[in-house]
């Protein structure tokens, strides 16, 4: 009785004995993602107008625009990349990348800005080498 | 009259992966009554539809529920098409059709391994999910997420898939069924499984006809109830029958969902074969729905009803939602009469609880 009730069960243990591993050693060995996954909402300030339609189709209101100052907000957290926004856009400036946004450690805003340029690196320290003396 | 003693069983219990709270009623380590109570994760979701806009509705409309998301998204889309008169491209319906299959073997997959696990085969448990990750890579592969699909939308469908990815899909779905043919076995011919649920919650046909039972639990005691008989979508156009289990009892039940899955894979199958070309969505601008209506689906645990109201806003009136769950309760509570105490877990799982769905 007893061999007979593992039998099918032994026989699929001893089979996968011999196969591959099914799982993955997930931070040393990424799978990349699908052309059709959705990652997340990636955005582009140079044709926008601000006409706010995106922030209006946004179920989650998770994206902010403002006419003024010219600005544009997301925040990746309230996202659910439903991509209302992306169909909405007439200027084409927002789009669904398949890359997964990287885990936030704290509830963050990204915020662009019209003509804003990122300051210059800061010009690189030189050491003088000790002299010998 | 004899001592009973009260047990508490759940909300938070090792089979049950959500909230659902019975009561036993013991005389010894036999059950003679259950006293359920839900409620501890209700949403209020079909108040929300009443704020909402009709179309961004049916994003939350998904969002019901993780394992059955995409047919409550297609249910809830048909539901508002046909308010407005609106009928989509027969495309559109085939690739419905067959996200919605794709959705319903995970489903049972994900089902299965909890059986599994809650029966004490630990390694089926894993074999089962293996399985279904493979088929949750299907489903992100064609549609971009593993659980929210995202890709119904009022008036047709957002993604196309063209004839290459079909034609792979088609060929990793005869993958998966002949490596969950293995699996199979094991819950067919295993003595501990087979003693453990043959004539165990026997729900007999009447009783499952009075108690409204629906799902593998109805099919599972001989009543082929199955909503996809209606032809909803492209189901009026494939070859397939409801599968029918005599025996009422978990293993019946355990049979139907099995079952089904070979089924659903046959289903993706004829899908492919017979895709329509064509459009995969029509335009809803400027259109309202009006009237009112209540819509039938089959989903994985069975028959979801929507009930919906709508006067020309831009908002329903009202939307209701009666979930599988919901309707299986009084079975269950029937079928928990007179079992042991031991038995229970496995009786409740056979009903396949998704109490998320039920508290909208
Ligand atoms: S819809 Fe497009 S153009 Fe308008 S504010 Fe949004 S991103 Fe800018
Ligand atoms: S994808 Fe959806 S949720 Fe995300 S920002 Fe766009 S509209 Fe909002």
């Amino acid at each position: 009785m007893l061999s007979w009730s593992i039998r099918p069960i032994a026989e699929l243990v001893l089979r996968n004995v011999r196969r591959q591993p099914a799982t993955r050693l997930y931070p040393r060995e990424r799978r990349s993602p699908f052309p059709r996954t959705r990652g997340q909402i990636a955005f582009r300030i140079d044709d926008c107008d601000f006409c706010t339609i995106c922030a209006h189709k946004c179920p989650t209101q998770a994206i902010v625009v403002h006419r003024i100052d010219k600005t544009w907000a997301i925040d990746h957290g309230r996202c659910i990349l439903c991509s209302n926004c992306v169909e909405g856009c007439p200027n084409g400036c927002i789009r669904l990348r398949n890359e997964p946004h990287p885990p936030l450690r704290a509830h963050e805003i990204l915020t662009f800005r019209k003509g804003y340029e990122s300051p210059p690196p800061p010009p690189p320290v030189t050491v003088e080498p000790p002299t010998a003396g | 009259m004899a001592n009973t003693t009260l047990v508490p069983f759940g909300p938070q219990h090792p089979v049950l992966p959500e909230p659902i709270h019975l009561d036993l009623e013991l005389e010894d380590e036999r059950v003679v009554r259950a006293l359920p109570s839900i409620g501890y994760v209700h949403r209020g979701l079909e108040r929300l539809a009443e704020h909402y806009d009709f179309i961004e509705m049916a994003q939350v409309a998904e969002r019901i529920c993780g394992i059955c998301s995409f047919i409550h998204g297609q249910g809830y889309c048909q539901g508002v098409e046909s308010l407005m008169g609106v009928e989509v491209p027969p495309r559109a319906a085939y690739l419905r059709t067959l996200w919605a299959e794709l959705s319903r073997i995970q489903s049972h997959l994900l089902w299965l391994g909890l059986a599994a696990d809650a029966l004490g085969y630990e390694s089926l448990f894993q074999h089962s999910w293996r399985i279904r990750e493979q088929v949750l890579d299907l489903i992100e592969e064609t549609a971009g997420g593993r659980v929210i699909f995202g890709v119904c939308k009022v008036g047709g469908v957002r993604k196309d898939v063209d004839a290459e990815l079909l034609q792979s899909v088609r060929q990793r779905i005869g993958t998966i069924r002949t490596q969950f043919a293995e699996i199979t076995r094991i819950f067919t011919v295993d003595p501990t499984i087979q003693r453990r649920t043959r004539g165990i919650g026997y729900l007999s046909p009447e009783d499952a006809h009075h108690l409204g039972a629906v799902g593998p639990v109805a099919r599972g005691s001989g009543i082929a109830r199955d909503t996809r008989t209606l032809g909803y979508a492209a189901y009026g156009e494939l070859d397939w029958e409801p599968i029918v289990e005599q025996g009422g009892d978990c293993y019946a039940r355990c049979l139907v969902r099995i079952r089904e899955i070979d089924q659903s894979c046959e289903l993706i199958i004829q899908c492919i074969d017979r895709m329509p070309d064509g459009p995969i969505e029509v335009s809803v601008k400027g259109k309202r729905p009006q009237g009112e209506a209540l819509f039938r689906l089959e989903q994985p645990r069975g028959e979801v009803c929507y009930y919906m109201h709508a006067s020309g806003k831009k908002n329903l009136d009202r939307f209701r939602v009666r979930t599988p769950t919901f309707a299986n309760i009084a079975p269950l509570v029937h079928m928990l009469k007179g079992c042991e105490l031991a038995d229970v877990p496995v009786i409740v799982l056979t009903i396949d609880p998704c109490v998320s769905c039920n508290e909208r």
